[in-house]
């Protein structure tokens, strides 16, 4: 990978040389999660992060959200040191459940959000409804999250993650819980969303037809210790119809990810089955 | 309300007046000796009249005082012990099944030696009721702040939220159900606590006049007191309940 200048402003997430491990170096129960990880993600690119399960992409993705400090290694976000602390002024977090407050209102939800954030209070009723109303569900504005059903919950998370107007959206498989209709319709709003408003967005799945359908760029992972093992680029520009689905090119796409990914899952199945081959 | 909420409330009021006509069918066509059951009449009889003593509205001033030195007494405690507990996983894990058992010896047995330590005056009884609550509210502090996902911290923390924000607007609300039940778990217990230790030993409050008109063989005065007891829990019950239930549906 070439030194890229963090000042560069062409650049919003630079990640260098991220090494996070687990417990005490050398002892047994120590894991190597990610190992030596470098990547750099302009701005308005959706870099999907996908591997196999426990390859660390989700760690990954909290190390660069700041919600814990590599072992070693940093990330800088618009040129600033991101050093374990969450900088939700740049970045703004959709989680793999539905992390809605069940206690508040789908509107209360979105100005605690917008509050945590020192947005003044005059512009909290605006921001929600706009986000709200970018994915349909603005109806349902005074509803609590347990009167929704799992796609409607997971569509008022990703415009809560929307409302904050940050530059950067980190996704930890969102539609992970959702059933494939709802997942492809979900996708098609995230690309439109992407189009319209530049938002670099780093999304973590193993879905492959959703990281091929959503990504300008797909970080394939390797299994433990998680690496980069390729970039593919998908140059099909945003927003993307289903058509894209249909186009031979996609399932070309889905197919080397999947060759790719096929060696690693194996791996991952061989080490379950005799850990003492890892250290073998 | 809806049908099914209806029709089960009539059932339980049903049960009262079947309670209530078979309690004035025993005592007046049965042979039950006045001594131990009165009948209905004679109890409320003796009720109007309590009511118009001073000593009766005296008596209910010092337990209530006393329930409520207890219950505040346990509130604080026991809120501030639950918390910090839930403040590291090893406190939990080691500290939580430590009051849980203890909250299953008979805390009764030490009332003695509250006696020993406080006097007969309601001191004695205020411990002995603060002692009990304090567990209940302790337990369900722990509970509702360790149960709390991670999930929802770890979205508030990404979100900016300082320490104090996080505690305010997303430990609290979650926690304050489960929190609520164990304030009227404890409430409860206090008063049936304070009660019970006026009527083994104590020179004021309701307990000490329901015993008091038992060695009297007074049984019309007992069941009056008695019966106003019940009307005063469940009168504070259905307070506690509609207000638990209001934070509930927040």
């Amino acid at each position: 990978m070439t030194q890229v200048d963090s000042s560069n402003n062409d650049i919003a997430i630079s990640i260098k040389n991220v090494t996070q491990r687990f417990g005490e170096e050398g002892s047994p129960e120590s894991v190597l999660a990610l190992d030596n990880i470098s990547l750099d993600i302009p701005k308005g690119q959706f870099v999907c992060l996908l591997g196999p399960s426990g390859c660390g992409k989700s760690t990954l993705l909290n190390i660069v959200g700041g919600l814990f400090r590599p072992s070693s290694g940093s990330v800088t976000v618009d040129g600033r040191l991101v050093d374990g602390k969450p900088h939700p002024d740049k970045i703004a977090f959709v989680f793999q459940e539905s992390t809605l407050f069940p206690w508040y209102t789908v509107i209360e939800n979105f100005h605690i959000a917008l509050k945590f954030q020192g947005i003044p209070r005059s512009e909290w009723d605006d921001r929600a409804m706009t986000a709200l109303k970018a994915v349909g569900m603005a109806s349902f504005a005074r509803h609590y999250p347990d009167q929704l059903s799992v796609g409607m919950r997971q569509r008022v998370n990703m415009a809560r993650g929307i409302c904050v107007k940050t530059g950067i959206l980190l996704m930890d498989e969102p539609f992970a819980a959702l059933d494939e209709q709802t997942r492809m319709v979900l996708g098609e709003d995230l690309s439109q969303l992407l189009a319209e408003t530049g938002k670099t967005i780093v999304f973590v799945t193993h879905s492959l037809a959703e990281a091929v359908f959503l990504s300008d760029r797909i970080a394939v992972f390797s299994a433990r210790p998680g690496k980069i093992k390729t970039i593919i680029d998908v140059k099909t520009p945003h927003p993307r119809s289903p058509d894209f689905m249909l186009e031979p090119r996609f399932s070309e796409l889905r197919n080397e990810c999947y060759a790719l990914l096929r060696d690693e899952i194996r791996a991952t199945m061989a080490l379950q089955r005799d850990p003492q081959a890892a250290s073998a | 309300m809806n049908r099914a909420s209806l029709s089960s409330r009539s059932v339980q009021y049903g049960f009262l007046v079947l309670v209530a006509i078979a309690w004035y069918v025993l005592t007046e066509r049965g042979n039950i000796s006045r001594l131990f059951l009165p009948p209905p009449m004679d109890v409320i009889n003796a009720l109007t009249k309590l009511f118009q003593t001073a000593s009766f509205w005296s008596a209910v001033l010092v337990t209530l005082t006393t329930v409520l030195k207890g219950f505040v007494i346990a509130l604080v405690l026991g809120v501030l012990a639950g918390y910090l507990v839930t403040r590291s996983k090893l406190a939990i894990a080691t500290i939580e099944p430590v009051i849980s058992g203890l909250f299953t010896i008979p805390i009764t047995l030490f009332f003695p030696m509250f006696i020993l330590f406080f006097g007969v005056g309601t001191g004695s009884k205020v411990a002995y009721g603060a002692t009990y609550a304090f567990f209940p509210i302790a337990l369900n502090t722990i509970a509702a702040f360790s149960n709390m996902e991670q999930r929802y911290l770890l979205a508030a923390q990404s979100m900016g939220g300082s320490r104090w924000d996080v505690f305010r607007y997303v430990l609290m609300p979650g926690a304050l159900p489960v929190l609520f039940t164990g304030l009227r778990i404890g409430f409860f217990i206090c008063l049936a606590s304070v009660l019970g230790g006026e009527t083994i030993s104590s020179v004021a409050g309701i307990g000490r006049n329901i015993a008091l008109a038992a060695e009297l063989m007074e049984p019309a005065r007992m069941f009056a007191w008695i019966l106003f007891v019940v009307c005063m829990s469940v009168t504070l019950n259905l307070l506690a309940y509609s207000f638990e239930n209001k934070i509930r549906s927040r």
